[in-house]
């Protein structure tokens, strides 16, 4: 991770700005991608928490165990190729989730798979019970590593892997070993935090991840935090109609920042932030999209980093109706010749001689 | 001459340009068939076969995870939702397809009626892998 002084950043964060995000969900795997070869379903809730600052998104996310055996986890789309995956803080994420939830959810999050093949490992680390596993590939590639490595994807999977390896080939595979959680003696509801940190200049969070796997009727119920030092643009904006609704929206507080930053490897937050909440409660195939954030005051977050758009792809519309017109010029050309060769056979006739 | 060779190139060329905007063939049985798997769909999702008369279905999983082909009627469905066994390839009409993967088989149905093939794995039917073999009467 990247060092930053705390008298070097705050110019710097005022001109690039900072985002911090945490996301909660209450139903298992909320974030999950892959789930264990005996079907296991074992983590209680997910929590993520990313953060934003001088050209660097943070994720803090904690696996919990939630008892049982065998191996689980799920794989997590990424901005970009981490820097470095490390032991997160303890209590980041409780305490930002209290700053405007007072009632203290559970905390875990992002969990998933563990070794390689045709997709390319990029980095390895194991923190306590967790193998964590950066990956770099297409749909195929990761989505066939992850077979590979005992996990039974569910039937969207090559949909959305795709969706997200478009826009960025980096995934993190979090394999957690609920056998050896026991055998080190973690209770059931304990979290193993872990801190990624990604270079990026087009930070977004993936929200589409969260509906892997679950059926049309099924909801998905996540909370979103973010911390930048202004008032982030945000798309799609969450108005309700979405499935995303604004709960908070204020400057953040000294004592917020002032604990956040003292927490394990948290000294990147800065001294002035704005907090956004937002809630997700939506259908699942309602979300199709991704949060794109503007941090820059430009107030244009992509449509692309949002997922409602690909990266240099062509509306599919636009192509039927050009290929539609095109076959009917071909058509139209195919019937003048006839009308013209007919024509002028009728004119070469009516001019010969009897 | 040169007047009915433009005329057949131009019928031709029309001919072409409705098959390339995408104009439907005419619908028959056939003997042979290629199903894609991709995203957890097949395509197409209906073939035609005719009564007593083998249909061979080439079977071609381009996804990273593994999928099943199974047809039959409504019954031999019934069973399946709720079977247990984990791996198929020993009758025609029960595929497996590891990721990646692409197999051939030949099935036959004598008594005409809509057959539909359909992904056994969990939550695969519920997400969209159902198809259907018609098999049309032999005469």
């Amino acid at each position: 991770m990247r060092s930053i002084t705390r008298a070097g950043r705050r110019p710097i964060a005022l001109a690039a700005g900072l985002l911090l995000v945490a996301i909660s969900a209450a139903p298992a795997l909320a974030c999950g991608g892959l789930i264990g070869p005996n079907g296991a379903v074992n983590l209680l809730r997910t929590t993520t928490l990313a953060g934003y600052h001088d050209g660097v998104e943070h994720y803090v996310t904690a696996f919990q165990f939630a008892g049982g055996g065998g191996a689980f986890g799920s794989l997590t789309p990424l901005p970009g190729v981490p820097t470095s995956v490390e032991k997160g803080g303890d209590w980041t994420l409780q305490r930002l989730i209290r700053e405007t939830d007072p009632p203290v959810p559970e905390a875990a999050l992002f969990a998933a798979a563990s070794a390689s093949d045709r997709a390319e490992v990029l980095m390895q680390v194991k923190i306590d019970a967790l193998d964590l596993t950066v990956l770099k590939g297409g749909a195929e590639e990761v989505g066939t590593w992850a077979t590979d490595h005992g996990f039974r994807l569910p039937p969207d999977a090559p949909e959305v892997l795709d969706f997200y390896a478009q826009r960025s080939p980096i995934f993190l595979a979090a394999a957690f070993d609920a056998d050896a959680a026991a055998a080190r003696g973690q209770n059931i509801g304990d979290g193993t935090p872990v801190h990624i940190s990604i270079p990026t200049d087009n930070p977004w969070v993936p929200l589409r991840i969260l509906s892997l796997g679950k059926t049309q009727n099924e909801v998905v119920q996540a909370d979103v935090y973010m911390l930048t030092d202004q008032s982030p643009a945000m798309l799609p904006y969450p108005d309700g109609s979405n499935g995303m609704t604004l709960q908070h929206s204020a400057p953040a507080t000294d004592q917020l920042l002032s604990d956040l930053h003292s927490d394990r490897g948290m000294d990147w937050v800065p001294d002035k932030g704005w907090l956004t909440k937002i809630r997700i409660d939506a259908q699942a195939p309602q979300l199709s999209y991704d949060l794109a954030v503007d941090v820059t005051g430009a107030n244009a977050p992509s449509r692309v980093a949002a997922g409602l758009e690909m990266p240099g792809a062509s509306d599919p519309a636009v192509m039927a109706a050009i290929r539609w017109f095109a076959g009917m010029s071909f058509v139209g050309l195919g019937i003048g010749a006839v009308i013209w060769l007919i024509a002028k056979h009728q004119i070469e006739s009516g001019l010969r001689p009897a | 001459m040169r007047a009915i060779g433009l005329v057949l190139a131009s019928v031709g060329l029309a001919v072409l340009a409705a098959a390339w905007t995408g104009a439907p063939a005419r619908g028959g049985a056939s003997t042979r068939a290629e199903i894609g798997i991709h995203f957890s769909h097949y395509t197409p999702s209906e073939i035609v076969a005719t009564a007593g008369v083998p249909i061979t279905v080439t079977l071609v999983n381009t996804d990273p995870i593994e999928h099943e082909w199974l047809v039959g009627d409504a019954a031999f469905h019934q069973r399946h939702r709720t079977g247990t066994e984990q791996h198929h390839g020993a009758r025609p009409n029960e595929v497996s397809l590891a990721p990646g993967e692409s197999k051939t088989t030949t099935v036959v149905f004598d008594a005409p009626g809509e057959y539909l093939y359909i992904c056994h794995l969990p939550g695969h039917e519920a997400y969209g892998m159902v198809g259907v073999l018609k098999v049309l009467p032999a005469s």
